[in-house]
């Protein structure tokens, strides 16, 4: 959200996906706010106003959080990796990215950063092996309308083998 | 078969930029100097509204403006309109009562938008909009549509007595009764078909521009058909004329149907946009999509089934009241009537059928089509009552659906639909064997040694998709032509370009339709992008849903194809020097007969360009072809779902622990697309049977109107599902092809509830069915587990 004309604002500076921000905000800002309209990183998605869909997950210092229920100001000094930032631009995906491609893990798209930014942080808690229940109970806070959540199920058990020693995958779960 | 022609399992195209974050919707479009709408909605059912004053808010920071139904009215904004026809059984037209975008009078639902404040920031608006002080006279609410046509209900609309919009009836009704006569059995069910919130995940979202140079405006919109949107808009609310109007619909976050439709806030964003002259964005907060978005469904049946001796089926009738909300939204009567009625005849040759529909006004959300549209309603109709004849007269439930199987084509059923092709025999006995449904009774009896009620049900459903032959839908009272269009451009290098007037809002028509090319060009599915949702752009088309872009927009691009491969052959017959009827094309490559002479798609498509090798008199030069596809009747995907079930009798919980589908949709182009299809169509379903609900209070409120609330099915709700395909071709197309994209959730909720209803052992169970309701039915009959 834009600061108002002749409203309060505050700064706050966070480092997003490896680089230093600073913003002049409305201090009402959520953090999915500050990234969407302020950085233009709008990969990160807002499908309700209740912190239940986990279309706004991203990770905050290593942990996956709802981005919809943060104050930007909240999180100065903090380190936050979005969707844009878990492979470089142009460059591979990182293994759950492609994991959700490869098992059809997505249909309109619009939960899907949420759903991969969840399941990454998922590998970092549970590990690389995954069953189909412990996926199913982790991703009570994503919701899903397309998928029936199957192909999701699938893609992120697959996601978590192959992030077992991948490059990527310390940098993502850090 | 090709690695990504017709039949592949391609990965898809369109991933990219939606698993980088990268993907572009209606939200994360920001134009230049826009501003922000944020609406006033009414937080009664039914009031008059005495007055508004918009002083305090106009003038909050910020405020560009504050605009009410008055100003909308005295700008001639038209009403939205519903675009089909349905006349009474006494021949009267449908009651349409007026449809402003903003109330102007009188509020009908909770959440009518009354007002609109536009501000320099979202925040400035919403805090305007808390400044709006408007002054209701509240009346009494009927939210519940058998209480709508009872003597005593509050009156929504003047121009509907009884808040009945119509009265329609579809069948023999005499017929019928002297098939009950002679009836050795007859099923009887009251149902009601509870009402559904769509929930796409990607709220709707509209941004307004206008040009006053040009005169022109432009709309981006969480739309499934931007053509149908600029016609209305332009036809009916008189925004624009058509040709300065632009609709374009980007990346869509899910639709299932509750985007097809002409809403209030993109008119609204349009017409503010000219207003203050910026232009105007509106995103929909989920609360307000609860309130905002045409609700599904919702449905009170009372039906019939008469069966003789045998366990033949020799009729069925059925009287239901469907409530279609506070006003008609844009295609709300077909659905309890044509895409309803029309399929009672099930899998199942029934001689005689009559149905009876009252569609009511109540002061709910707008009622309209969601996921399968009235053929999940009537799919619930006729498969409870064979499960429960089965019961009832104590036979098998899948032997007693065999016997009354179609099983000649085609088969004219009495409710207008002409079945093509199927073999539902087959589907059947295919889920049979995956559900293993012969091991069903030990499952059972290990089930209840740990203390669980097993049941199984079935589900062998049809649908009417393809959506539609124009004529055929215009007897019926269609306001359009449900044909499809297709584009195809050649570029000199040889690459290709599709546009479709098919709209993908998670379909995977990126890759699907450059499938289809690729496989007819013998060229990489690389060179092949399809363009789509953008009304500059694709000339016209009908849009996406009733599962109807693989059978018409796809018969449109091969009808496109066609055209591209004759003009080609003209054109390498003057590169080859032969006569063009001994031009063959194949693999990518135009070859003469019984000659090694042959030139490449690539090398023509650069020679129709160049034009040096012909007469540019004598053969247009380029390679651009278009093609409009009329389909020639409806197609009937179909199939058998069985789902098994584990009742908890201690908390009513019933989880589902198989689910098998075997469907026939025909010619399948991308099979991993197809099961995803039907994947997000079982969840809806299952999500329909066993925990979502909308809740309306006797005053009218939504009690459910956040996720909090409704029951959204999450993944922990649903099992691994089995999916199968058997497969009659479509005769009817080009390509073969059904659809696939309604068929899970169509077919769903009578194969959990026929489940549920087996293990607890009573009838008496309504949708959904949560562990409370299920526990309330289990307290009346008392069954508990018998391992013996």
């Amino acid at each position: 959200m834009a600061a108002q004309k002749g409203a309060q604002t505050a700064t706050v500076s966070m480092t997003v996906n490896g680089k230093p921000v600073t913003g002049d905000i409305d201090p009402r800002t959520l953090l999915v706010q500050f990234l969407r309209e302020n950085l233009r990183l709008t990969g990160t998605h807002v499908g309700c106003d209740t912190s239940q869909c986990g279309a706004c997950v991203v990770h905050v210092n290593g942990k996956a959080i709802k981005s919809c229920t943060v104050l930007a100001l909240q999180l100065e000094g903090a380190d936050v990796l979005t969707i844009e930032g878990l492979a470089p631009p142009n460059g591979p995906l990182h293994p759950m990215q492609e994991a959700f491609r490869e098992n059809h893990g997505l249909q309109c798209g619009f939960c899907t950063p949420g759903m991969i930014m969840t399941a990454v942080d998922m590998v970092r808690r549970k590990g690389h092996d995954l069953d189909d229940r412990t996926i199913r109970e982790e991703l009570e806070g994503n919701i899903c309308r397309c998928t029936g959540y199957h192909n999701i199920v699938k893609a992120i058990a697959a996601g978590a083998r192959a992030m077992r020693g991948s490059a990527t995958t310390s940098k993502a779960a850090e | 078969m090709s690695a990504t022609g017709i039949g592949a399992a391609v990965r898809r195209k369109e991933d990219r930029r939606f698993i980088t974050g990268t993907g572009h919707y209606t939200d994360d479009i920001n134009r230049p100097g826009q501003a922000y709408a944020y609406f006033v909605r009414s937080p009664h059912a039914h009031a008059t509204i005495k007055s508004i004053d918009t002083k305090a808010a106009a003038a909050m920071p910020g405020v560009l403006a504050v605009l009410t139904g008055a100003e909308l009215a005295a700008d001639k904004i038209g009403n939205l309109i519903c675009g089909w026809m349905i006349h009474s059984k006494d021949g009267s037209p449908m009651k349409m009562a007026a449809h402003p975008a903003l109330a102007n009078g009188k509020a009908c639902h909770v959440g009518d938008p009354v007002a609109v404040v536009i501000g320099e920031t979202l925040a400035q608006a919403r805090d305007a909009a808390e400044k709006v002080k408007i002054d209701y006279a509240v009346l009494p609410a009927v939210a519940d549509p058998a209480a709508a046509q009872k003597p005593g209900a509050p009156q929504i609309h003047d121009i509907a007595p009884k808040n009945t919009i119509y009265q329609w009836s579809l069948g023999d009704a005499k017929a019928v009764d002297v098939a009950f006569k002679s009836a050795n059995h007859v099923t009887k069910l009251d149902i009601i078909n509870n009402r559904l919130v769509p929930n796409a995940i990607e709220p709707r979202a509209a941004i307004g521009e206008y040009d006053s140079g040009a005169g022109t405006f432009t709309l981006w919109n969480t739309t499934q058909n931007p053509h149908v949107a600029r016609l209305v808009i332009a036809a009916f609310i008189g925004m624009a004329p058509e040709h300065k109007l632009r609709v374009i619909a980007p990346d869509v976050g899910g639709g299932f149907g509750s985007k097809i439709f002409i809403y209030p806030e993109e008119v609204v964003a349009l017409w503010a946009a000219k207003r203050v002259g910026r232009p105007v964005k509106w995103v929909a907060e989920r609360s307000e999509a609860f309130l905002a978005d045409a609700h599904g469904r919702d449905h009170v049946t009372h039906a019939e089934m008469a069966f003789d001796a045998e366990g033949k089926i020799l009729g069925l009738r059925a009287k239901t009241i469907a409530n279609l909300g506070a006003y008609m939204s844009t295609f709300s009567s077909s659905v309890p009537t044509y895409l309803y009625a029309t399929l009672l005849s099930g899998q199942y040759e029934i001689p005689q059928i009559y149905c009876e529909v009252d569609a009511v006004y109540t002061n709910t959300v707008p009622v309209d089509a969601y996921r399968g549209a009235g053929r999940p309603e009537a799919t619930f109709v006729v498969e409870r009552l064979v499960e429960v004849g089965a019961r009832e007269m104590g036979q098998d439930p899948a032997e007693l659906r065999r016997k009354n199987f179609v099983k000649k084509f085609p088969h004219q059923t009495p409710v207008i639909m002409m079945y093509d092709a199927g073999d539902y025999n087959a589907s059947l006995k295919r889920a049979m064997e995956l559900a293993d449904y012969k091991g069903f009774a030990r499952r059972k009896r290990e089930s209840a040694r740990q203390g669980k009620l097993r049941g199984i049900g079935f589900s062998t459903y049809i649908e009417a998709c393809g959506i539609a032959p124009s004529q055929a839908v215009g007897s019926l009272g269609a306001g359009v032509g449900l044909w499809e269009s297709a584009e195809v451009r050649v570029n000199p290098t040889g690459s290709v370009e599709i546009l479709t007037g098919s709209h993908a809002h998670g379909q995977g028509h990126e890759t699907t339709f450059a499938q289809v090319a690729a496989e007819r060009l013998g060229i990489p599915i690389d060179n092949i992008s399809v363009v789509h949702g953008d009304t500059d752009k694709v000339q016209f088309g009908m849009g996406t849903y009733g599962s109807r872009s693989g059978a018409v927009g796809m018969s449109a691009l091969v009808k496109a194809l066609d055209k591209i491969e004759a003009k080609a052959k003209k054109v390498a017959a003057h590169m080859l020097e032969a006569a063009e009827g001994d031009i063959e094309f194949k693999d990518g490559k135009f070859s003469v007969a019984g000659t090694d002479k042959s030139a490449a798609w690539g090398d023509v498509a650069l020679n129709a360009y160049i034009a040096h090798k012909f007469s540019g008199q004598e053969l247009e030069p380029g390679l651009k072809e278009g093609a409009f596809y009329d389909p020639t009747n409806f197609t009937f995907p179909a199939g058998c779902h069985i789902c098994e079930v584990e009742v908890d009798p201690e908390t009513g919980n019933a989880d589902i622990v198989g689910w098998t589908a075997v469907d026939d949709f025909g010619v399948v182009i991308n099979p991993m697309i197809v099961e995803g299809q039907v994947h997000g169509g079982i969840a809806q379903g299952i999500g329909q049977a066993l925990c979502e609900g909308a809740v309306y209070d006797k005053d009218g409120q939504l009690v459910t109107g956040s996720f909090m609330d409704y029951c959204m099915p999450r993944a922990d709700h649903l099992p691994p599902l089995k999916v199968d395909m058997t497969v009659t071709k479509c005769p009817s197309n080009p390509l073969g092809i059904k659809g696939c994209g309604e068929a899970g959730a169509i077919a769903a909720p009578a194969a959990v509830i026929n489940a549920i209803t087996d293990a607890i052992g009573t009838e008496q169970l309504a949708m959904p069915a949560t562990p409370q309701a299920i526990w309330a039915a289990l307290q009346k009959t008392n069954r508990m587990p018998q391992a013996a």
